[in-house]
C-alpha cells in the first residue's frame, strides 16, 4: 500500500537504479578476478572475430592452391596452409563464425526445451515431475557424447542435424537448475502472495519464479557454449559433424591429420584455437559463478 | 539403511533402463529413409536389385510389417536372450563382435584411471596445502588447460613429438596385454596419458577444493594441535576425507572411460568398443551401432548405480533425492 503512494516515475527509476547497481557490482566482482576478466575478454575477442570475419581475414578460407600446400607460417599466410593450399588463418577466422552459429543453435534449443520441462516439473510436483525427471535421466544416461554421436549417426550431419544432437544433451542440465529453483521458491511467502491476489499459476511460474533462475542459468549457458563448441568440433573431427569444405575447426584437424608427418603446425593452430576459446567460456562461467555465490569467490 | 537404498536406486532405474532401451530401438527409425533397406545396409537406389518378394520376405524376417510397439517388444526380449543380430558386414552375431573389443576397452580404461589418479591426487593435495603459492598456479593451470583442451588435439600432438619426431612411441595399433604385455604398454602408453589428462583435470581441481575444506574443519585444527606429523594430518585425515567426497568425480569419469573414449580410440586405432561404434557407422552397420550405443549406455547407467552405492556406503549421511 505504501507503494501507492509513491509517484510511479519514482519506482522505475530506483528500480532501474538498483538494477545498474547490481550489473556494475557484477561487473566489479569479474573484474576483480584476473581469471574471469582473462575469459571475458577471450570470449569477446572471438565473439568480433566471428561477426567480422570477412573483414578479418586476409585470404578467401575455401581458395584452394595446390601448389601452396602445407606451407609454415609466413608473411603471406600468417598459420601457413592446409593440405589444399587454403590459408590456415582465414579457416581459423570463419571457423569462429561456424563455432558460434552451433553453439548458438544448440544452446537455445536446449534451454527451449529445458528451462520449461524443469519450471513445469519443479511446479506440478507428483507424477508429472516424476515423469519429466525420469525422461531427463534416461538423456543423462547417456555418457558425454555418445548420444550426439547416435543422434547424428541417425540424422546424418549437418547443421541443423547438429543443432538437435548437442541442443537435446544438454536440454536436463537447464531442466534441472530450473527444477531446483522452481522447488526451492515455491514455498516463499511472495508465491503464496501471489496466489492469494489470484495470479494464475503460469504467471506466478514464469513472471515471478522463473526470474530466480537466471543466475545459475546464464553460469550454464557461459559453460554450454563451450561443452557446444567442444562437441561440434569432436563430430567434426571424426566426419559426423559439418560436411567439408566447411571451415570448422575440427574438420580442419581431421583433414591434416594424414599429414602431421609433413606439416605438424597446420593441426596446431586449430587446436590451439579451440582450447583458447573453451578456455574462455570456462573462465567466464567460473567468474560468473563467483559473482553470484560470493562464497565460492572466498574460497 | 543401506539395503533399502540399493533396492529404492534400483526401483529408479528400471525406468531409465526402459527409456535408454527405446531411444537405442528409435536410433535405427529415425534414419531417412525405409528401415528395412537400411538394415540390410542397401542404398534406396538401390532398391531394384531386391525383388517385391525378397523385400515383403526380409521386411517379415525383420519383424518390421508389425506395429512399433510389437517391434520394439520383440526386439528387447531378443536382446534379453543374448541375440542382438548379426553384422551387416561381417556377418557375425552382434553380441560376439561387441564382446571381442570390450576387453580392449577395459584394459584402456584401467591404464588412463591409474594414470589419471597419479597426476590428479598429488597435484590436488600440494596446490591445497601450498595455496596461492607457484606449485598452486601450476596445478591450477594444468587443470584449467586440461578441461579446456581437446583430447583429440592433445593426442595428436603427442603423436606428432613421441611417434614423430622422437620416435619412442608407436602411435596407432594394439598387441594383447598377455601375450605381448611390453607392446601392450607401448601402445597403451599415449592414449593412457591422453584420457588420464581428461580424468585428471577436473579432479585436481575438485581434491584442491575439497583439500581447502577439509584443512579448516576443526578435527584437522586438532590434529595439528595434538602435535601429529604433517604427513599423518594430510594423508590420514584430510586427504581420507576429501577422496570420499572425490569418489563420485571418479566414479562418473571411470564410467566414461569404461564406456570408451570413441575420439581417443579412433585416433591411436585401439581396438575397444568406441571404435567399433565409429566404424559402424562408417560403414552403415546400423545392428553394430545399436549394440555398442546400448552397451556403452548400459555400463554408464551400471556404474553410476555402483558409485551412487559406494558413496551411500562411504558416507551414510547421504539420501537418496
Amino acid at each position: 500500500m505504501k507503494q501507492e503512494t509513491l509517484p510511479r516515475s519514482w519506482s522505475a527509476a530506483d528500480g532501474a537504479n538498483s538494477s545498474l547497481q547490481r550489473f556494475l557490482g557484477a561487473c566489479q566482482v569479474i573484474a576483480r578476478s584476473r581469471l574471469a576478466l582473462i575469459g571475458v575478454v577471450i570470449v569477446g575477442v572471438w565473439l568480433l572475430t566471428a561477426l567480422f570475419a570477412p573483414f578479418m581475414a586476409t585470404h578467401d578460407p575455401y581458395e584452394i592452391n595446390i601448389a601452396g600446400r602445407l606451407k609454415s607460417p609466413s608473411a603471406d599466410h600468417w598459420l601457413g596452409t592446409d593440405y589444399l593450399g587454403r590459408d590456415s588463418y582465414s579457416r581459423i577466422v570463419f571457423g569462429a563464425r561456424t563455432a558460434f552459429q552451433v553453439a548458438v543453435g544448440a544452446v537455445f534449443l536446449g534451454a527451449f526445451f529445458g528451462i520449461p520441462i524443469g519450471a513445469v516439473a519443479g511446479f506440478a510436483g507428483r507424477w508429472i515431475d516424476s515423469a519429466l525427471m525420469r525422461v531427463m535421466d534416461a538423456i543423462i544416461a547417456f555418457p558425454g557424447r555418445l548420444l550426439a554421436i547416435a543422434l547424428v549417426a541417425s540424422l546424418g550431419g549437418g547443421l541443423y542435424s547438429l543443432y538437435i544432437a548437442l541442443g537435446i544433451n544438454s536440454i536436463p542440465s537447464y531442466a534441472r537448475i530450473v527444477r531446483g529453483v522452481v522447488l526451492s521458491q515455491k514455498q516463499k511467502e511472495y508465491v503464496e502472495a501471489a496466489r492469494m491476489t489470484g495470479e494464475s499459476n503460469w504467471s506466478i511460474l514464469f513472471l515471478q519464479v522463473l526470474p530466480n533462475c537466471l543466475s545459475p542459468l546464464l553460469v550454464r549457458l557461459s559453460l554450454d557454449f563451450g561443452h557446444a563448441i567442444l562437441a561440434e568440433s569432436s563430430l567434426s573431427f571424426l566426419g559426423l559433424g559439418l560436411p567439408p569444405p566447411t571451415a570448422s575447426w575440427g574438420l580442419m584437424l581431421k583433414e591434416v591429420t594424414p599429414f602431421l608427418q609433413l606439416q605438424p603446425m597446420a593441426a596446431f593452430f586449430p587446436g590451439l584455437t579451440i582450447s583458447i576459446i573453451i578456455l574462455g567460456f570456462n573462465l567466464l562461467g567460473d567468474g560468473l559463478r563467483d559473482v553470484f555465490d560470493p562464497r565460492q569467490y572466498e574460497r | 539403511m543401506l539395503l533399502r537404498y540399493i533396492v529404492q536406486r534400483i526401483w529408479q532405474l528400471i525406468p531409465v533402463l526402459i527409456l535408454v532401451s527405446i531411444a537405442v530401438f528409435l536410433i535405427v527409425r529415425l534414419i531417412p529413409g525405409d528401415p528395412v533397406l537400411v538394415m540390410m545396409g542397401v542404398d534406396p537406389e538401390e532398391r531394384s536389385r531386391i525383388s517385391d518378394a525378397q523385400y515383403q520376405a526380409l521386411q517379415q524376417q525383420l519383424g518390421f510389417d508389425r506395429p512399433i510397439y510389437v517391434q520394439y517388444v520383440n526386439w528387447v526380449s531378443r536382446i534379453v536372450h543374448g541375440d542382438m543380430g548379426q553384422s551387416l558386414r561381417s556377418r557375425r552375431p552382434i553380441f560376439e563382435v561387441i564382446f571381442e573389443r570390450y576387453p580392449a576397452t577395459i584394459y584402456l580404461a584401467a591404464i588412463a584411471l591409474f594414470t589419471g589418479l597419479i597426476i590428479a591426487i598429488p597435484a590436488g593435495v600440494i596446490a591445497a596445502i601450498r595455496q596461492n603459492t607457484g606449485a598452486d598456479y601450476a596445478a591450477m593451470g594444468f587443470a584449467l588447460w586440461g578441461i579446456a583442451m581437446p583430447n583429440f588435439w592433445l593426442a595428436l600432438m603427442l603423436i606428432v613429438l613421441f611417434s614423430l619426431h622422437l620416435g619412442w612411441l608407436p602411435s596407432i595399433g594394439y598387441a594383447d596385454p598377455f601375450e605381448a604385455p611390453w607392446r601392450f604398454l607401448q601402445h597403451a602408453c599415449l592414449p593412457a596419458i591422453v584420457m588420464g589428462t581428461d580424468l585428471a583435470a577436473p579432479l585436481t581441481r575438485y581434491i584442491r577444493a575439497e583439500m581447502l575444506e577439509q584443512l579448516k574443519q576443526d578435527y584437522v585444527r586438532t590434529a595439528w594441535a595434538k602435535g601429529l606429523p604433517s604427513r599423518m594430518v594430510i594423508v590420514r585425515h584430510a586427504l581420507k576425507n576429501s577422496l570420499i567426497a572425490a569418489v563420485t568425480v571418479v566414479g562418473l569419469q571411470t564410467a566414461r572411460l569404461l564406456g570408451g573414449s570413441t575420439i581417443v580410440e579412433t585416433v591411436f586405432s585401439w581396438p575397444g568398443i568406441g571404435r567399433l561404434l565409429i566404424e559402424g557407422i562408417y560403414s552403415r552397420d546400423y545392428p553394430i551401432v545399436q549394440g555398442s550405443v546400448l552397451l556403452i549406455a548400459v555400463t554408464y547407467v551400471f556404474i553410476n548405480l555402483f558409485v551412487d552405492i559406494a558413496y551411500k556406503w562411504l558416507d551414510p549421511r547421504i539420501k537418496l533425492e
